[in-house]
């Protein structure tokens, strides 16, 4: 293996015979190529899709109310509901034991927020300390809304990264105060959140002291929850789904809605959607693994039957290289050697080539859905030494009938 | 230099058997020059095939140079060729992507030899052969003469006991016959053993000696006036 002289004759050899050496490594090169790229978008797919997940807790219930579309019990349609403090503390008290986290929340419409000069519309909300871990907010600065500031009703608020940036520039906004609709609120946390710019432009202030200084009394706009996860997601799923089923049902009873009407009380699980996606992705990844999975055994029949045609090409020089003394060991060696060394090379180019590429296009993918693709290195190299040993395989067969042909028929072979 | 007695071979095609060689006795001394005759079918390519080491008898002995032949493995077989024999075949065989020098350096490769030492050494034989101009063209640029003569010097590369030669006229035209056969009895004169197997009389007629073969047996051995190709060139 370790010849030189052996290594000499390989590279002539490859060196005279160029279009065939050019052909079996563009076979292999192109299909560790492909595959690379696809592995390469399955994996930016998946972090695109995740992270586009990440901008909320996945297990998420959260209710909202509007208009009834139907009249009931002698109610007519039209009618607003408006969901109150005791429609929380109903809905924990019943399945108190299945949720982990919850909060109500009051929403400001429009919120104007401005701070000396700077002015900006943000979406504000009135909510509970709680509602951190539902948003899946990061703090970065100071610190979220907790118990006491909603018991005491604080004139407190906690900013989105975004908002910090717009109204605050480069300054700290901590201790600082913002003004909503002309009312003074303290700063006293920052925030980041993995969704990104969207979900970074929002106030947070604690749920009591929005209501005082907005006239809310005891008014709440939504109610946000998250179910307990088991270690099972069909379990986990299906639990959200009753929970889900379980509070509209009550708030209806409660409100006289029509069982019917769909408009009037909406609870949205996001629990079933993120099965769905993940689901997707799954289906996205094996989808991808098949093609690619299928580009190397491409590869490898392509490699096989260019051996297979090099070796009938080469008959006759086999028989002659026979007659001259060539061992039969050195013909599978040579032929062997020959296929290894052209295969890994072109594999090796492959791979280099859809790794620079990716490297390349990546970062400048403008997609919410593909999210820095790539390849796993480890992943990459082992498919290029799969193929080069199933190639070497594929080649072997036929170098072993070549070397086993005697001389004075290879000799006759035209 | 090569001892045969009772020589057999037969092949079996299905439940035919067809019985080739049938008692072949036959001695050459070092530094003969023999001719082996006879019509198609008589056997003498197989006879060569089997001298040659790339086919092996049924029955009987072969010793080459004191070395009994048989019982060979490929690998044996490769070896005792590479160290034994030379060949020149009617149809030249050369490899067609090498130059004239790696051509005839490839049988010092199998030997071992390290590439300096080979690419001396072929040009040497090129030289001896009259191609010394000519060592790095590929065989599609020379003729048929040129190809014949890069084959002997391919076969005397190797420094073999015996050159063993099928037909190497056969796909040549008269002048550059007597020019090749004018080469090889150059290097017979120069005491190397070489086996000619032809069906041309006058080609024939310039070996030392014509053995004649028919129906698998030798029917007629004997030593002849060796006409030099020289004077027809």
């Amino acid at each position: 293996m370790f010849n030189i002289e052996r290594w000499q004759e390989i590279f002539e050899t490859l060196r005279k015979n160029k279009l065939r050496t050019f052909l079996t490594g563009l076979s292999v090169a192109s299909g560790i190529f492909i595959l690379v790229i696809l592995l390469g978008f399955s994996s930016g797919i998946e972090n695109g899709v995740t992270s586009e997940f990440q901008q909320d807790a996945t297990n998420q219930i959260s209710v909202r109310t509007r208009v009834t579309t139907k009249g009931y019990k002698g109610l007519n349609p039209g009618r607003r509901i408006q969901m109150k403090d005791e429609d929380f503390a109903l809905i924990n008290n019943n399945y108190d034991e299945f949720l982990e986290y919850r909060s109500a929340n009051y929403s400001i419409w429009g919120g104007q927020v401005a701070y000396k000069n700077e002015t900006g519309n943000y979406r504000v909300q009135g909510v509970m300390p709680d509602n951190q871990f539902i948003e899946n907010a990061d703090i970065s600065k100071g610190r979220f809304v907790n118990q006491s500031d909603i018991n005491e009703s604080k004139k407190l608020a906690v900013i989105g990264n975004k908002v910090s940036m717009d109204l605050f520039k480069t300054e700290n906004p901590i201790n600082k105060y913002i003004s909503i609709f002309g009312i003074s609120f303290k700063v006293v946390g920052v925030y980041r959140d993995p969704g990104g710019e969207r979900e970074e432009s929002q106030v947070f202030l604690p749920l009591t002291s929005s209501r005082n200084a907005f006239n809310g009394s005891d008014n709440i706009r939504n109610m946000t929850f998250t179910v307990k996860m088991s270690d099972n997601l069909d379990e986990a799923v299906t639990l959200s789904q009753n929970i889900t089923e379980a509070i509209e049902r009550d708030l209806k009873e409660k409100h006289l809605i029509a069982p019917d009407d769909l408009a009037a009380v909406r609870v949205n699980n996001t629990l079933e959607e993120a099965q769905k996606i993940y689901s997707l992705i799954d289906t996205i990844k094996a989808v991808f693994w098949f093609i690619g999975i299928g580009t190397i055994i491409a590869g490898v029949v392509g490699v096989g039957n260019i051996m297979i045609i090099i070796v009938k090409e080469r008959t006759k020089e086999i028989g002659i290289r026979k007659a001259l003394g060539a061992v039969p060991s050195s013909i599978i060696g040579m032929i062997l050697q020959e296929a290894i060394f052209v295969t890994m090379f072109s594999g090796l180019f492959g791979l280099v080539g859809g790794l620079a590429l990716l490297e390349i296009l990546g970062p400048q993918v403008d997609s919410p859905f593909i999210k820095f693709p790539q390849v796993d290195f480890g992943t990459a190299i082992t498919t290029v030494f799969i193929l080069v040993a199933a190639g070497a395989f594929a080649g072997f067969l036929p170098a072993y009938r070549a070397a086993k042909i005697k001389p004075i028929v290879a000799l006759r072979d035209e | 230099m090569i001892k045969i007695k009772d020589l057999h071979k037969s092949y079996h095609m299905g439940n035919n058997s067809l019985h080739v060689l049938k008692g072949i006795n036959f001695n050459v001394k070092e530094g003969e020059l023999v001719s082996i005759m006879g019509s198609s079918g008589s056997g003498k390519s197989t006879l060569l095939n089997i001298l040659g080491m790339l086919d092996e008898a049924d029955e009987g002995s072969y010793i080459l140079d004191g070395v009994p032949i048989k019982n060979l493995n490929e690998k044996i077989a490769a070896k005792y060729r590479n160290e034994f024999l030379g060949f020149i075949f009617q149809s030249f065989n050369l490899i067609n992507y090498k130059s004239a020098v790696d051509n005839v350096a490839l049988p010092m490769f199998y030997k071992g030899m390290a590439r300096k030492e080979r690419v001396e050494k072929a040009h040497h034989y090129l030289e001896k052969v009259g191609l010394a101009d000519w060592s790095h063209h590929l065989p599609s640029e020379l003729s048929g003469g040129q190809k014949q003569r890069v084959a002997i010097a391919r076969a005397l590369a190797s420094e073999p006991k015996v050159l063993l030669a099928d037909e190497p006229t056969g796909a040549l035209d008269t002048k550059t016959s007597y020019e090749v056969m004018d080469l090889i009895q150059g290097i017979n004169d120069e005491g190397k053993t070489i086996l000619v197997v032809t069906h041309e009389d006058d080609i024939a007629h310039m070996t030392k000696r014509i053995v004649n073969l028919k129906d698998g047996i030798i029917i007629d051995d004997s030593p002849v006036e060796q006409l030099r190709a020289q004077q027809y060139v």
